[in-house]
């Protein structure tokens, strides 16, 4: 292989970020492959949160909380006492009696979901690569989330057992 | 094809597509949850009539399925954070696989009875 080092263009350090080089003058740094967070001219100068940060650690949060209530929820559901057999409206509106167990499907509607909504948001971002395609994709699970939680809070503050 | 092209991960890779896949079938499982339970909202016959469909056999078998899913989800999640946060969670980030899959086998073994009881007696009971 012959490299004629004499057309390699020389790059200054202020412009690092061209990605045409480390900007140390040496002609070998053309054939540095930039690091891929290296900042460019559309990086925001600045970004206003740490927003990828805090949902990193709520999704570790968040998991720790929903081990104990969604293990707790199948084990007094699907394995406890008959199983499946005896769920009706009549369980449903003695459980939702108690303000502990409406407490308890509260925080767990409201932790499940924004968990598995930020999950989503991960997946969508990894596989989906063209731009509107993410947008909508990200748009349309935003959406049934909002909706979803919204239903299951009103669900359980209006729950009329005499309905 | 040259050799090598297939990114073969091993136990870190299986994992995190199984916590993947996982992760998403919960996620649609919960939608229908929350709307199959809004029905108590509209009578108690609608709420009912829903949830004895859910007691079929084919359907508590979903939900045994439901609960393996949850179930390794919850597992695997503990392993992710114990990688993150413990110093000593990446060396042994295999062995807290295994321990996981083991721990799971267990818990499923004794979680048949429990949640597929309605089916069993409906089709061996007395």
């Amino acid at each position: 292989m012959s490299t004629d080092t004499t057309d390699i263009e020389l790059i200054s350090s202020s412009q690092a970020h061209t990605g045409k080089g480390l900007g140390t003058g040496n002609p070998a740094d053309a054939f540095v492959i930039q690091p891929p967070r290296t900042r460019t001219t559309k990086t925001p100068r600045r970004t206003r949160t740490n927003f990828e940060m805090l949902a990193w650690l709520f999704m570790r949060l968040s998991g720790v909380v929903l081990v104990v209530l969604i293990l707790g929820h199948l084990l007094i559901m699907l394995l406890l006492d008959h199983g499946v057999s005896k769920i009706n409206f009549a369980f449903v509106a003695g459980r939702w009696a108690s303000p502990f167990w409406q407490g308890w499907d509260l925080l767990m509607l409201w932790l499940a979901m924004l968990h598995g909504a930020n999950g989503m948001r991960t997946v969508i971002n990894d596989y989906a690569e063209k731009d509107s395609t993410r947008l909508w994709l990200k748009g349309l699970m935003g959406a049934a989330t909002v909706f979803t939680v919204l239903l299951g809070t009103l669900v359980i503050f209006t729950f009329d057992p005499n309905i | 094809m040259p050799a090598g092209t297939l990114y073969r991960g091993r136990e870190g890779m299986w994992s995190w597509v199984a916590h993947r896949v996982t992760g998403v079938l919960i996620f649609f499982f919960l939608l229908v949850h929350v709307l199959d339970t809004a029905l108590v909202r509209v009578s108690p016959q609608a709420y009912d009539s829903v949830i004895n469909t859910y007691k079929t056999p084919l359907v508590n078998l979903m939900e045994y399925g439901l609960t393996a899913a949850i179930l390794f989800h919850a597992l695997n999640g503990l392993r992710v954070i114990a990688v993150d946060f413990w110093s000593k969670g990446p060396k042994y980030q295999k062995q807290m696989l295994w321990s996981v899959v083991g721990l799971w086998v267990v818990l499923m073994a004794g979680a048949f009875w429990g949640i597929l009881q309605h089916t069993l007696l409906t089709w061996f009971g007395k």
